[in-house]
C-alpha cells in the first residue's frame, strides 16, 4: 500500500474520531440525542406518514400518493412497463451503442450504477418484515407494486436525462432538482416559482434521506447482522459499533473524499456478484423444497385476497406488500433519476426504457426470491420485531444452507457500502444544488456524511432512523407533484421516439445490426 | 481490392516489433498503413455515480493522452519515411475493436505483436492475438 494512502487513512480516521468522540465518551448520550431530536423527528414523521383509516388499517397518505402515481403513469403511457420491456433489454444489451461514442457511459453502466444504490437492505430485511406481518399474500402485492413502479421510474429517468445540466468541462449533473426547476419553468412562466420551491424542498429532503435511510440505517443494520453472525451478545464486536462505523467511514471516505476509486471499483464488481449469489442461493433453496412450491404459490395467491388472521385483512396485506416494495425500489422517490442522468444519449426516453429494469430486478426478482425462501421454509413469524428483518431472512436461508448467514453477512455489508456510496452522491448533488459547488461545501457535506456513518452504527437512535425514513419518503411529494406537470413532455418524447422505433429509423450497430 | 495494412499498437514501445514489421512492408510499396490504438474499455462495467459523472471528461483526457503520447509521434515518424500512415484511437475490447476497425476501414491485413503472456494465463484469460485470429475476416500477422 502506498505511503500516501496510509497517510490519508490515518488523517481521516483521526478527524472522524475527534468528531465523534463526544458522542462515544458518554454512554448516555444516544438517549440524550434521541430525546433532543424526538419532538422534531416525530413531527416530521407524523407529517410525512399522516395516515387515514381504511377498513381498520392506518394507511399512510404517502403510500397512496406513490401507488396512485405509479398506476396513473402506467395507464397514461399505455403500459409502457410491458410495452417497452423488450426494447429496454436491447438498449441495455448495447444493440444501439454507436461505436464512435465507445468510452462514454452506456445504458448498462447507468442502470448498474442505479441498481447498486437500490439493491440493498430493503430487499433482505424489508421483505422479511412484509411477509411476517402481511403473510405470504404480501408477496403478490409487492410484485404488483414493483411492476407499477417501473412506470414511475420510466418517467423520472426520462426527465432526469432531458433536463440534466451539461457543463463545459464535460461533466453532467441531473436529477429531480433540475427537472423540477428547469422543466416547470419551461412549461409556463407561472410555474417557475413553484418549480423552484419543489426543487429546493426535494434537495432538502434528499440530504436528509442521504444521512438517514441511505446511510445510518444501512450502517446500523449491517452492524446488527455482523454482530449476530459472530455470536450475538457474546460477540467481541457487540459493543464496538463505533469501531465498525469508523472502519466503514474511513473506507467510504477514501472513495468519496480521497478519490481512491480502486476501492469503489472492487466493491462495484463484488456487489453484483453477491446479488447473483444471493438469488442463486434462493433458487437452490426453492429447488431443494420443490414439493413445497405449489403450496407456497397457493398461499401467496389466496393470501393476497383472503387474509385470515392478518391484522387489517386484505387491506393490511396489501399495505405491507406495497410499503416494502416502495421502500426497496424507491420508484417515485426521485433518487434514481440522479444516477441515470449520466448516460450518453441524445434521446432521453431511452434511459427511461432502461430504468424499467430497476424495479423489475430489485422488486420482481430479488424481493420475490427473498419472499419465496421465507414462505417455503415457513420461517415467517407474525410477531417479528420490524428491526429484526435481516435476522429473519438469515434464519430462513440457514434452515436450508447452514453456512449461508456468513455469506449473507458479507452481502449485507457490501450492499450497505455500495448503497452508502450511491446515497453520498445523491446527497452531495442535492447539497451542491442548494449551496453551490465549491471545495469547501463539498468537503463539509462529505465529512458530515462520514460522521453519520459512525453515529448510525454506534447508537440505537430509533427516532433518528424514523426521521430518515420519513425524509426519503418526503422526497416523493415534490417529485411526483412536479412530474404531473411534466407528463406531456415525456409523452411527446415517447411518441416521437416510438414512431421512429416502429418505422425502423433507429440505427443498430455491430452484431445487432445483422441480427435485425 | 488494394492492400491496406492495420497495425495494433499497445503502448509507445511494447509493440515496436509489430510496428517495425508493418512499416518495413509499407515502406517503398505505397501500401497505406493504419496505426490503431485501443483503450481497453467495456460497455458492461460497473461504475460509481461519480465515475459516470466524469466519464465524458475522462474519455476526452484518455483520447488526448493516446494522441500526444502514442499515436501522433508514431504517425509523424512514419510519414517522414514516406509512408501513408493514419492514426486511429478507439475505446473497447482490444481484439474486437481491432477487428471492427479493420472491417470499417477496409484493411486487408492485421498486424499485431505478441503480448508474451504465459501459456496458462492466455488459456485462462485469452489473449488479444488468439481472439483476433479466431474472429478476424482478414489475415492476421502475429509478430513474435
Amino acid at each position: 500500500m502506498p505511503r500516501k494512502l496510509i497517510g490519508h487513512c490515518i488523517a481521516l480516521a483521526v478527524t472522524l474520531l475527534t468528531l465523534s468522540l463526544p458522542v462515544m465518551a458518554n454512554d448516555g448520550i444516544d438517549t440524550r440525542i434521541n430525546e433532543a431530536v424526538k419532538p422534531f423527528a416525530d413531527t416530521v414523521a407524523t407529517l410525512v406518514f399522516v395516515s387515514f383509516p381504511v377498513a381498520g388499517v392506518q394507511i399512510p397518505f404517502v403510500l397512496v400518493w406513490l401507488i396512485f402515481a405509479a398506476t396513473l403513469f402506467t395507464f397514461y403511457f399505455r403500459f409502457i412497463n410491458f410495452r417497452a420491456f423488450r426494447h429496454g433489454f436491447q438498449l441495455v444489451r448495447g444493440d444501439y451503442n454507436d461505436p464512435t461514442s465507445a468510452g462514454e457511459v452506456t445504458h448498462f453502466q447507468a442502470l448498474a450504477t442505479a441498481l447498486s444504490g437500490t439493491v440493498g437492505l430493503g430487499n433482505i430485511a424489508g421483505v422479511a418484515v412484509a411477509v411476517s406481518l402481511g403473510g405470504p399474500g404480501a408477496t403478490f402485492w409487492m410484485i404488483l407494486a414493483g411492476l407499477l413502479g417501473m412506470s414511475s421510474k420510466f418517467v423520472e429517468c426520462t426527465l432526469g436525462v432531458k433536463y440534466r445540466n451539461e457543463y463545459t468541462d464535460g461533466t453532467v449533473s441531473g436529477g429531480p432538482m433540475y427537472y423540477l426547476s428547469k422543466g416547470l419553468a419551461e412549461r409556463s412562466p407561472k410555474l417557475k416559482t413553484l418549480g423552484k420551491v419543489l426543487a429546493v424542498l426535494f434537495a432538502v429532503f434528499c440530504i436528509g434521506g442521504s444521512f438517514g435511510g441511505g446511510n445510518m440505517f444501512q450502517a446500523n443494520q449491517s452492524f446488527v447482522q455482523l454482530v449476530s453472525v459472530t455470536g450475538g451478545e457474546s460477540s467481541w464486536l457487540a459493543d464496538k459499533g463505533w469501531l465498525f462505523g469508523l472502519v466503514i467511514a474511513v473506507l467510504v471516505g477514501l472513495v468519496v473524499i480521497g478519490g481512491i476509486q480502486s476501492i469503489a471499483k472492487v466493491t462495484s464488481k463484488i456487489v453484483p456478484l453477491m446479488a447473483v449469489i444471493y438469488v442463486t442461493a434462493g433458487l437452490v433453496i426453492v429447488f431443494m423444497n420443490l414439493a413445497e412450491v405449489p403450496t407456497a404459490f397457493m398461499a401467496i395467491f389466496t393470501g393476497a385476497f383472503s387474509a385470515e388472521g392478518i391484522s387489517g385483512g386484505v387491506i393490511g396485506v396489501l399495505f405491507q406488500g406495497f410499503k416494502r416494495a416502495s421502500f426497496s425500489n424507491e420508484a417515485g422517490i426521485g433518487s434514481a433519476a440522479i444516477a441515470h442522468s449520466a448516460v450518453k444519449t441524445n434521446r432521453p426516453v431511452t434511459e427511461g426504457f432502461v430504468a424499467l429494469y430497476e424495479p423489475f430486478v430489485d422488486t420482481v426478482v430479488v424481493c420475490t426470491i427473498t419472499a419465496l425462501v421465507i414462505v417455503i421454509t415457513g420461517t415467517w413469524n407474525p410477531s417479528v420485531d420490524p428491526s429484526q428483518g435481516v435476522a429473519l431472512t438469515s434464519m430462513a436461508f440457514e434452515s436450508s444452507i447452514s453456512w449461508f448467514p456468513w455469506v449473507l453477512t458479507v452481502a449485507v455489508v457490501l450492499f450497505a457500502f455500495s448503497t452508502m456510496i450511491s446515497w453520498s452522491y445523491y446527497g452531495l448533488k442535492a447539497w451542491t444544488y442548494l449551496f453551490g459547488e465549491s471545495m469547501i461545501t463539498d468537503v463539509v457535506y462529505k465529512l458530515l456524511f462520514l460522521f453519520f456513518i459512525v453515529v448510525g452504527s454506534s447508537m440505537q437512535l430509533g427516532s433518528v432512523i424514523d426521521f430518515s425514513d420519513a425524509m426519503i419518503f418526503a422526497m416523493a411529494f415534490p417529485n411526483i407533484l412536479g412530474i404531473y406537470f411534466l407528463l406531456p413532455v415525456v409523452k411527446k418524447e415517447l411518441d416521437e421516439y416510438w414512431a421512429d422505433y416502429k418505422a425502423g429509423k433507429l440505427k443498430k450497430f455491430g452484431k445487432a445490426a445483422n441480427r435485425a | 481490392m488494394s492492400e491496406k495494412l492495420l497495425v495494433g499498437i499497445d503502448c509507445s514501445n511494447c509493440s515496436n516489433r509489430a510496428l517495425q514489421y508493418a512499416s518495413g512492408r509499407a515502406e517503398n510499396t505505397q501500401i497505406p498503413l493504419l496505426v490503431v490504438h485501443v483503450i481497453d474499455w467495456s460497455p458492461f462495467s460497473f461504475n460509481t455515480p461519480q465515475e459516470n459523472e466524469e466519464r465524458h471528461k475522462r474519455r476526452e483526457a484518455e483520447l488526448q493522452r493516446a494522441h500526444t503520447e502514442i499515436i501522433d509521434p508514431l504517425v509523424s515518424a512514419l510519414r517522414e519515411k514516406g509512408i501513408a500512415a493514419e492514426g486511429v484511437i478507439r475505446h473497447g475490447h482490444p481484439a474486437e475493436t481491432l477487428n471492427a476497425v479493420a472491417q470499417e476501414l477496409d484493411a486487408t491485413n492485421i498486424i499485431i505483436g505478441k503480448t508474451g503472456s504465459s501459456r496458462i494465463k492466455s488459456q485462462l484469460f485469452g489473449s488479444v492475438a488468439n481472439t483476433l485470429v479466431q474472429i478476424s475476416k482478414v489475415p492476421v500477422t502475429v509478430v513474435p
